[in-house]
């Protein structure tokens, strides 16, 4: 297949450095992020949308493996957890994107845009809603030095014994069968299709389904991030779809990112992954929900001038930048707050 | 040799390697991308192995460039876990 590739100004290379570095905090931090902005982004410079997905792919799995190796060291991550959830999110993936073909088929790029957009607005409103209003009620009952709350769900999850198919997960403390983590992983893998940011179902799915701390799902879902970005990269490479450039320098900005992210997780309570996180997601599902009229439009079903529309499409990009802006910003006051405090 | 002229001995040479990296991609820009956009025999594996090797040398060097700005990771505190009252 033959792609277009950019030709690299400055402007472009600041661009994706700032964003890369702020996309490697977030991800550092809360196991994902950035490649909502991203993206879109490179498209906004001009980069072919499926040449964009590829080098962000690229950039994914190794910034997760530094991200993942530097959470290792602090103890947060489950390896078993994460390749288990990785290796079956898989068959969910793909049907995912077979649905997504189907769509796009049946009811062109608008209906596929709509579809996916209206995805994105009803999962990220009920799951960071729930994130959030989590974060909420530990702050509000004052346990935010408490390293979690195990959900009535998870207590279930983990009291059911089936002989032969229990599965120790040593650094996450729980012990389940794999029946339930089969249909968790298979369910991840199809809505992070549908919504292109897996570590938004998978990390709460983790944290609220199986009962993983915050700190150990949020750190697991990097190495989920670094085998399915591995293998996403050997698809697109496949087709010669990645442009190394732009894959490298986003690299080069998400690296002192993702770094100065994982350091920030030791110095900050549990609930604030989850404050981090259900904030992002309600913003990106606004930035999503804008755009809903324009594909509607698209499709006919209802009637929006040209400069609506494109007011739209900007409003929808401006909130999905202020979702990591506000994340980040998040993530280093908590930081600044947590290093001062520290006895030295 | 103390510990500080040893972080910034790997700072250095980490920093290096990254910047040599990064040159080469760029000097050698358009046959480069020539290479990694073919599909036949191994080309593909290139962006994956060129991706591994920026993150060892990049990775290295971002780390120490942290820990050099004093910028150091908390010591684990102790956890608790709360259960739910039923």
């Amino acid at each position: 297949m033959d792609a277009q590739f950019l030709e690299l100004g400055t402007h472009h290379v600041l661009f994706l450095l700032i964003v890369g570095f702020i996309g490697g905090l977030v991800s550092g931090f809360i196991g994902s992020g950035g490649a909502f902005v991203l993206t879109p982004g490179m498209m906004s410079l001009g980069v072919p949308g499926v040449v964009a997905v590829a080098s962000n792919v690229c950039h994914k799995f190794p910034k997760a493996l530094v991200g993942a190796y530097k959470r290792f060291k602090y103890g947060h991550v489950d390896i078993r957890l994460g390749l288990v959830m990785a290796v079956t999110a898989a068959p969910g993936m793909w049907i995912g994107a077979g649905i997504q073909q189907w769509v796009r088929e049946r009811f062109g790029e608008s209906g596929s845009n709509l579809y996916v957009s209206l995805a994105c607005v009803i999962v990220l409103t009920v799951v960071g809603g729930f994130v959030l209003r989590d974060a909420w009620n530990i702050y509000r009952g004052g346990r935010m030095d408490a390293e979690d709350e195990i959900s009535r769900l998870a207590r279930w999850v983990q009291s059911i014994e089936i002989p032969g198919t229990m599965i120790h997960f040593r650094v996450a403390g729980i012990r389940v069968s794999a029946l339930f983590t089969l249909p968790l992983e298979f369910a991840t893998g199809l809505l992070a299709s549908m919504i292109a940011v897996g570590g938004f179902v998978g990390v709460p799915g983790m944290m609220y389904v199986l009962g993983a701390p915050a700190m150990v799902a949020s750190a697991t879902e990097l190495v989920i991030a670094f085998v399915m970005g591995l293998g996403g990269t050997i698809k697109f490479a496949l087709a010669g779809l990645v442009d190394i450039r732009l894959a490298m320098i986003i690299l080069a900005g998400s690296l002192f990112g993702v770094q100065l992210g994982a350091i920030g997780t030791t110095f900050v309570a549990p609930y604030v992954i989850k404050v981090v996180m259900g904030t992002i997601m309600l913003i990106v599902a606004v930035s999503r929900g804008l755009v809903v009229p324009v594909y509607l439009a698209e499709l006919g079903l209802i009637g929006l001038s040209q400069p609506a529309m494109s007011l739209l499409k900007t409003g929808s990009f401006v909130f999905m930048v202020a979702a990591l802006a506000v994340g980040a910003f998040i993530i280093l006051g908590a930081m600044i707050r947590g290093y001062r405090t520290t006895p030295s | 040799m103390s510990n500080s002229s040893r972080l910034w001995g790997r700072l250095i040479a980490s920093g290096v390697a990254s910047a040599l990296c990064y040159a080469a991609l760029f000097a050698y820009e358009k046959e480069i991308m020539a290479a990694f956009t073919r599909t036949d025999g191994l080309y593909p594996l290139l962006p994956v192995v060129t991706a591994f090797v920026f993150s060892f040398a990049h990775g290295a060097f971002t780390g120490y460039f942290w820990e050099l700005l004093g910028i150091h990771a908390r010591p684990a505190p102790r956890r608790t876990v709360v259960q739910v009252a039923e």
